[in-house]
């Protein structure tokens, strides 16, 4: 299957680390992946997008209007990158839910912030909002199930980080009905 | 397809990486530089996982680094040096001169384009720099591709004894793909330098000669069939054609593809963008009525093919000629010249966004605020890094080059000098960047008696690129040189190193220098502290920031410190910390005015 995403947020919040593990993701499932990552200045805390596009592609950016999805670590970006999506695009965001603005897409929103403080980690807001983005089990690619074995293969002898990675991403795919606006 | 194990994911700069380990390269040199840092991080990767024998350096500049592999490649080794495209101006002197003395060796030159520009200071084509030394140019449209011209590249400079540019762009470098694993080719070849001193020390009547023999190879390299154009589709029927090269290929196929044109316009993609081939050139200016032809950044292919009349590009207006040609760019273009009505995308919010600063708890905030508390009235030079940003909370008047903040500071001095007035003159450069390019600007300071300050922000890293070492911090089997050491001995008489997170007594030192350079001569601070994002250093665990109730609301902290972990509160009219940021630097308790910031009790 082609699929297209756009995942943004800011510099350190870990776009490209969830971007490769969906990348790693499709290579597993034997499909062809491209992706496009933000590197240099930008990475210290401007915007950082990553374009994602499994199937047959040869350009690793996304056009606007193209997207099947957008991952936003930030509310803030939501605004600056929905015009990458098509009509029925969906958006899956880190905002409390009533922060966000209406946007005409399908939503669906947790405060990861906030779940990533209570676990004492703001630096597992990337793998809440991946988990929320596969709670639905028809939006991406790929399964839960898949993208688990991904971060268990990638963390593979580092015992203590992948057993916190495992419950940052169970939080996001558990979080769906638990004030998760949809 | 669980069986493919040698096929796996790679940025663009790890394929180029690999494919220098599976050719048989075995001397690879950079300095750090976005997009191209990643390639010399993956050679050391790959030659540690093959086993490979090699030398592999991060040099001090890129004018070093070139000079090194081709040393290589002169003693009969393939050799590859990597660099950003600004690098190459600063490596462009043995580069021109490479190309006249020849190789024996392959060697690559890898100058990586950033169109945009997203992370550096000019859009320059690489491209024209390989026109003007005369030197054949490959440009990869993908990492697969990257990797294919990798070992292409190599045959070529084998093939003519002649360097070979690679010229990745940032779409190349830093997109992801899919790749399978060849194996590495052990090439087996001994150092084996033969002296010949008419070609390697030529003189100018050899030069001479050496021009004719280089404008010889062009011609054959112009007739050379592995790099020359291929045509993506066949069978298409039109008096159009499009011609497309790089990046802008990869988008234009995709496109092409998407609105059905494939089996309609012929399709030519370039990957020898100079020399262009001699009989593509004439086979195309005769078969077609109209060409269109993408490419980034300069219309370099399109400035061969020598018809202003059929040719549309960069130079008729058809491409515009600055910022990066993206994909809805080459659509639009693309649809206007086949004559296929293409919806208009949506459009990108205007505004919006947040501009890039220093990281929360960066020791060159400090600096900064205790350079602008030293010198209010001061001119402040300053050099390429992370602490380029320093300009967001006024640190930085000036941003020329790497090294320039040095030159720049003496320069400023002087034209004040003669001027009849003195002006407070404080400029900052990064520890990677002084050895980069700040040491000989120091010497003719010291020797013109220009008198400033310099201060040397040295985080230990070479941060912005990625953390690589400095040669103040070299690698494993390394030898330290201490930055002071290198200053004193550039004849600077002030050199007093200090910690800019303890902001009072950072401060008093650069007054202290401003002192000193006020009646005396150029005084040199090194502001010492390491890089927060640096992962070979422990992560510290700090209490973080706290508000107290007393906060005025004055916004001293959030606008003449610009912490991001500190936010003004509309609401409240009151500053407040960040908990997903805060480093617990503990700064801002020295620059809040009415000392409303604390610390919290636990981390």
């Amino acid at each position: 299957m082609n699929q297209q995403l756009i995942i943004s947020g800011v510099g350190g919040q870990g776009i490209l680390f969830i971007t490769r593990l969906l990348a790693e993701t499709a290579i597993h499932k034997g499909l062809p992946v491209l992706t496009s990552e933000t590197h240099g200045m930008a990475q210290r805390g401007g915007i950082v997008v990553s374009h994602f596009k499994v199937g047959d592609f040869f350009s690793p950016l996304v056009r606007p209007g193209q997207a099947d999805g957008l991952l936003s670590l930030k509310a803030e970006t939501v605004a600056l990158h929905r015009h990458f999506l098509k009509e029925n695009g969906w958006i899956v965001a880190n905002a409390a839910p009533l922060s966000l603005v209406e946007t005409g897409h399908p939503l669906a929103a947790m405060d990861a912030d906030a779940a990533a403080l209570a676990m004492g980690n703001p630096q597992l807001v990337n793998l809440m909002i991946l988990g929320l983005a596969l709670a639905e089990p028809e939006r991406l690619f790929c399964t839960a199930a898949d993208v688990e074995r991904t971060i268990g293969r990638k963390l593979a002898g580092k015992q203590k980080e992948l057993e916190t990675a495992m419950v940052a991403f169970r939080t996001g795919l558990e979080a769906r009905g638990k004030g998760v606006k949809e | 397809m669980h069986s493919s194990g040698r096929r796996r994911l790679m940025q663009g700069n790890e394929a180029i990486a690999r494919a220098l380990v599976e050719n048989g390269c075995v001397m690879a040199t950079s300095y750090p530089g976005t997009p191209a840092s990643e390639i010399l991080t993956g050679v050391m990767a790959w030659q540690k996982a093959e086993g490979t024998a090699m030398h592999v350096e991060w040099a001090i500049n890129e004018k070093v680094a070139l000079e090194i592999a081709y040393a290589g490649s002169q003693s009969g080794l393939r050799t590859a040096v990597a660099m950003k495209q600004v690098g190459l101006n600063v490596a462009s002197d043995p580069f021109m001169s490479a190309a006249y003395l020849g190789v024996v060796g392959g060697f690559l030159v890898i100058s990586a384009d950033d169109p945009g520009p997203h992370s550096s200071q000019t859009e320059q084509d690489s491209r024209l720099l390989a026109m003007l030394a005369k030197v054949p140019v490959l440009d990869p449209d993908s990492p697969a591709q990257a990797r294919e011209l990798v070992a292409l590249g190599f045959e070529l400079s084998e093939e003519f004894r002649v360097p070979v540019m690679l010229r990745p762009t940032t779409r190349v470098c830093h997109a992801c793909q899919d790749i399978h694993l060849a194996t590495v080719q052990k090439q087996e070849r001994r150092a084996d330098f033969r002296k010949e001193p008419s070609r390697w020390a030529a003189t100018p009547n050899f030069r001479y000669r050496l021009h004719l023999e280089l404008n010889a190879k062009l011609a054959q390299i112009a007739d050379y069939a592995p790099t020359a154009p291929r045509r993506l589709n066949s069978g298409a029927g039109s008096k159009k054609a499009i011609v497309a090269s790089g990046a802008a290929a990869g988008h234009a196929k995709e496109i092409m593809a998407n609105l059905g044109l494939m089996d309609k316009i012929p399709f030519f993609q370039v990957l020898q963008p100079y020399p262009l081939h001699t009989r593509f050139t004439e086979e195309i200016l005769h078969g077609f009525d109209e060409i269109l032809v993408l490419e980034e950044t300069t219309g370099v292919v399109e400035m061969q093919l020598r018809n202003r009349a059929t040719v549309r590009g960069k130079l008729s207006g058809a491409v515009p000629e600055a910022g990066e040609l993206l994909p809805e760019a080459v659509e639009r273009i693309i649809g206007e010249f086949a004559g296929v009505t293409v919806p208009a995308p949506p459009e990108a919010p205007a505004g919006g966004g947040r501009r890039p600063t220093l990281c929360p708890g960066c020791p060159h905030r400090a600096s900064f605020y205790a350079i602008k508390k030293a010198a209010p009235k001061g001119i402040y030079p300053s050099d390429i890094g992370c602490y380029t940003l320093g300009a967001n909370l006024g640190g930085v008047d000036t941003v020329l080059c790497m090294g320039a903040a040095v030159s720049q500071a003496a320069g400023f001095h002087h034209a004040y000098r003669i001027s009849g007035e003195e002006r407070d003159v404080v400029a900052t450069i990064g520890d990677s960047t002084f050895f980069h390019a700040g040491i000989p600007p120091l010497i003719d300071a010291v020797s013109q008696k220009a008198r400033f300050v310099l201060v040397i922000l040295d985080n230990s890293t070479t941060a912005m690129t990625g953390n690589q070492p400095t040669p103040a911090m070299p690698l494993p089997g390394g030898v330290p040189v201490e930055i002071s050491s290198v200053v004193e001995g550039c004849g600077v008489r002030f050199c007093k190193t200090g910690d800019p997170l303890d902001l009072p007594a950072f401060t008093s030192l650069v007054r202290e220098a401003v002192e000193f350079a006020c009646k005396d001569s150029v005084a040199v601070v090194i502001a010492k502290s390491p890089c927060l994002v640096d992962k070979s250093r422990p992560k510290q665990q700090r209490p973080q920031a706290e508000v107290e109730d007393d906060c005025t609301g004055c916004r001293v902290c959030t606008s003449q410190f610009e912490c991001p972990a500190l936010v003004f509160d509309e609401a409240t009219k009151k500053v407040a910390v960040d908990q997903l940021i805060c480093s617990g630097c503990g700064v801002c308790l020295d620059v809040c005015p009415s000392r409303s910031i604390t610390r919290r009790e636990k981390p």
